[in-house]
């Protein structure tokens, strides 16, 4: 547990005023707020940092304290034992980690999370002393949920364990990789009142074998024997939702394209909207012709010189 | 016919702990929509994210309005740029992977 530098946090010397420690404060609150800074983790441990030590710093008694012991604060309470027996004048009350009127709820800060040990260690679990009410939101919760590309093809429910609540969620169908969803007060609890946190979920969905995801629509290859390539045919071609019979025209080149239109995945909460899937020919070349097959071949070349 | 959540302005100042006033001069700027029915002000609930974030950075942060509205916009075009460059990220993922 390392001591924490509170004045060096805010920018501030020891000797700064009230109002230098409120208007440092704020200034890099405004810069490190998690709802100024969304899915940044650097800036919301900056900001937890920051409100330990605005915390400290404009509490009176608080401040009083982490002043007179600082860097030494692994002796304060054998120090303000010593001074009890001997009469000393400092008052009892405060930082034993009572509950008292008026806490904080450390767990729970800002978008943040906990206090540093080093806080708790030396102002408790219930700051006491201050009174002050201030509501704070608590902390959002980050989660990743890894699917593969066939679970959003269809909206789907699943039930999250979220620090040991099970949360029933809807996964909509057409989410993309890397998206996040918030789950509205499923986060931290807020302190003294004030909202809790979100939960937000970033989807990461596996890459598929067999289908290729660009956005809504998909890409796939699938084979065409020589034969249906040269005369025409059909093939049956697979798709998310199933089987398809498609028409295959006389002459195809290697490497054709054909659009399956709205056979892609489902478009982000628009019901009833697809993607298109987009099929590649891989024609197969025969590699064991019998003779009959070689001569035929050598007629059918000879034929079209 | 569709059905719309809606919460009652008053209700949502009282728990907030914010002026009528404050909610309406942010509808003025268009930052939020209130739907008006039966002399009332209500909030829709698709509104209440991005309002009560806004009531965040004016309790919490002390900002003013011309500074939320500010701050509404380029947060809309960071999250409008994150949600381009998923998409490009997902797209290069294709092309590296033929």
């Amino acid at each position: 547990m390392a001591y924490i530098d509170y004045y060096q946090v805010l920018g501030l010397k020891k000797g700064a005023t009230e109002k230098d420690i409120k208007s440092a404060y704020r200034k890099q609150a405004r810069k490190y707020h998690p709802d100024l800074n969304p899915n940044d983790k650097e800036a919301n441990k900056k900001f937890q940092e920051i409100n330990e030590a605005n915390e400290v710093l404009s509490d009176a008694e608080k401040r009083k304290k982490y002043d007179q012991y600082g860097e030494n604060w692994q002796h304060a309470d054998a120090y303000e034992a010593q001074q009890k027996q001997s009469g000393g004048s400092r008052p009892s009350s405060g930082y034993s980690g009572g509950n008292t009127e008026g806490g904080y709820n450390y767990e729970s800060f800002g978008g943040g999370g906990d206090f540093s040990d080093y806080f708790q260690s030396m102002f408790g679990n219930m700051g006491g002393g201050g009174g002050r009410q201030a509501k704070y939101r608590g902390q959002d919760f980050r989660s990743e949920l890894h699917l593969n590309l066939l679970d959003v093809v269809e909206s789907q429910k699943q039930t999250l364990t979220v620090n040991g609540k099970n949360i029933r969620i809807t996964i909509p169908a057409g989410v993309e990789n890397g998206q996040t969803i918030k789950i509205t007060g499923h986060g931290g609890a807020g302190s003294n009142g004030g909202p809790a946190g979100d939960l937000l979920i970033t989807f990461v969905i596996k890459d598929d074998v067999k289908f290729k995801r660009d956005g809504y629509n998909l890409h796939t290859t699938v084979n065409v024997d020589l034969y249906t390539a040269i005369l025409g045919g059909e093939l049956i071609a697979e798709t998310l939702t199933g089987k398809v019979k498609v028409p295959v025209k006389p002459g195809t080149q290697n490497g054709a394209k054909v659009k399956l239109k709205g056979k892609g995945m489902p478009v982000y909460k628009k019901e009833n909207e697809f993607g298109d899937l987009y099929l590649s020919y891989q024609i197969d070349i025969p590699t064991e012709l019998t003779d009959k097959q070689k001569e035929l071949f050598k007629e059918l070349q000879q034929s079209s010189i | 016919m569709a059905t719309e959540d809606l919460i009652e302005a008053t209700v949502f100042c009282t728990y907030h702990q914010v002026e009528y006033s404050f909610i309406a001069s942010l509808e003025e700027a268009g930052l939020v929509q209130l739907t008006f029915i039966n002399q009332q002000y209500f909030i829709p609930n698709t509104q209440l994210l991005q309002l009560e974030k806004m009531i965040r950075l004016h309790q919490e942060l002390d900002i003013n309005l011309p500074g939320i509205e500010a701050i509404a916009h380029v947060l809309q075009r960071m999250e409008d740029l994150q949600q381009q460059n998923i998409s490009l990220i997902n797209k290069l993922r294709l092309y590296e992977q033929v």
